[in-house]
């Protein structure tokens, strides 16, 4: 513990960590570029995530860390083990019970209250990326809210397979105005998206931090003939018996087998040990 | 420099100002709400509240105003020891610090770019007092509406209207703040 500053970075870096979280905050959606520093983890494995939630994190805080759901998987583990070196804080794997959740690609199902803070982890932060690769342009698209490449793209979908086949990471536009990357959740956990908890992406080798306060406007991108759809495999957890919940598609011997299971792991462990839905 | 710049920071560093940090991002997180701060003894006539916000949030990389009634020796050198930032005028500056009434007209802030809004200035301002009364606030943050006892409604909504330009505040009384960004919508009823 006494090795490092408090949450291992140092205070110069939490503050300007701070100053780009609170101009995110009073611009939702709007991506504040900051100086990412090295961490002692490969890009792609969340140093953005842990860069904010290390500016993010008092001593009292108590953390839970998932990587696509699930609280036992080697990227959440590492980095809950990190801010319990770094940091000194209580970790736990209860949504309810957690004032900082740091997530990589999920939602939890348990709604999130007011207090609660959910660091996304985010790969790539500019929705229009893959549409256009300059960043001089891309910056002149959202100051001049010129978002009709997002549409067309939409739209040569339907034109191609007959819906809108993105499935995670679907466009959103925040309050009217600004579109966001959601990161690479499922398009299931998009409508969660208007919650009561603060939520703050950080994307480390991009040197971006964006944010959305609580309440605030978040709308999927769609059509009206083809609206909105969240989608959801048809099946009903085979553990614990959901049907509300987002699955894994999961094979489970060499014949191919497959089921189906919560990808939330608290989820599906609080509805089998009879804490009702989701522990609350 | 007198010995009272030396003196009035946070007694632990990175702890304190974590704690005081998540007030200011609840704040401006949930515009209108009051949110208690401590950690810093500033000189007279600052705030605790401000001290501490200054104190968390700003540094040799971030130019900073001083209206003219914090622009005393005294705060002057508080500010320089403790932080590092270069003090500048109100045009150049990312911070400014002083009472609500001194801060008009915004338009002599900085409110960011069509490219990076987020090149925009944050006011911290003293106010007599922080009350749930009296103008209403709506817009990101806030589930309904919500209540601050707020001067000035026509440099708010002005402010607005320039978004996403635009400066946002931290209101300061004492040891509470409550922020006002830029998205929110402010009108009497």
């Amino acid at each position: 513990m006494s090795e490092y500053n408090f949450a291992y970075l140092d205070e110069q870096t939490k503050r300007m960590i701070r100053r780009a979280i609170l101009k995110g905050l009073a611009v939702p959606g709007y991506q504040v570029p900051f100086a990412s520093r090295e961490m002692p983890m490969p890009y792609g494995w969340g140093t953005g995530g842990v860069q904010v939630s290390a500016a993010t994190l008092t001593p009292e805080d108590t953390l839970k860390v998932i990587d696509q759901g699930a609280d036992d998987t080697t990227n959440a583990i590492s980095i809950r083990r990190f801010f319990q070196k770094t940091a000194d804080v209580e970790v736990t794997e209860r949504t309810t019970e957690a004032s900082v959740i740091q997530t990589r690609h999920r939602i939890p199902e348990t709604e999130l209250k007011e207090g609660q803070i959910l660091v996304y982890q985010v790969p790539i932060p500019e929705p229009l990326r893959f549409l256009e690769p300059s960043e001089v342009e891309t910056r002149k698209m959202h100051a001049l809210e010129e978002y009709g490449l997002m549409h067309v793209k939409l739209y040569e979908d339907i034109s191609i397979h007959g819906a809108i086949a993105t499935s995670y990471a679907y466009p959103v536009k925040v309050e009217g105005r600004y579109l966001m990357d959601p990161s690479p959740i499922p398009k299931f956990d998009n409508p969660k998206m208007e919650m009561a908890a603060i939520q703050l992406f950080g994307a480390g080798r991009e040197q971006r931090i964006y944010a959305l306060p609580p309440y605030t406007r978040v709308v999927s991108l769609d059509f009206e003939d083809h609206p909105f759809d969240p989608g959801r495999a048809d099946h009903a957890c085979e553990l614990c018996g959901a049907e509300n919940s987002y699955l894994d598609e999961v094979i489970v011997n060499d014949r191919g087998e497959r089921m189906f299971v919560c990808s939330d792991t608290d989820f599906c462990e609080s509805r089998l040990n009879g804490n009702g839905e989701g522990g609350a | 420099m007198s010995e009272l710049a030396l003196q009035g920071g946070f007694n632990s560093p990175p702890e304190d100002a974590a704690r005081a940090f998540r007030s200011i991002m609840g704040a401006m997180a949930h515009p209108g709400r009051i949110f208690g701060i401590k950690g810093v003894n500033p000189p007279a006539p600052m705030s605790v509240a401000m001290g501490t916000i200054a104190l968390v949030l700003c540094d040799a990389d971030t130019p900073l105003a001083l209206m003219p009634s914090l622009d005393t020796v005294e705060v002057r050198s508080w500010i320089t020891f403790q932080t590092g930032a270069p003090i500048t005028a109100a045009g150049r500056a990312m911070f400014a610090l002083g009472q609500w009434r001194e801060m008009l007209p915004l338009g002599r802030f900085n409110r960011g770019e069509a490219e990076y809004p987020d090149r925009s200035a944050t006011l911290i301002a003293e106010c007599e007092t922080l009350k749930n009364s009296g103008l209403a606030l709506r817009g990101p943050g806030i589930r309904d509406v919500a209540r601050l006892s707020l001067a000035n409604l026509p440099a708010f909504q002005e402010n607005a209207a320039q978004f996403p330009l635009g400066v946002d505040f931290l209101f300061c009384s004492g040891t509470q703040i409550a922020g006002v960004p830029r998205t929110t919508r402010i009108s009497e009823v």
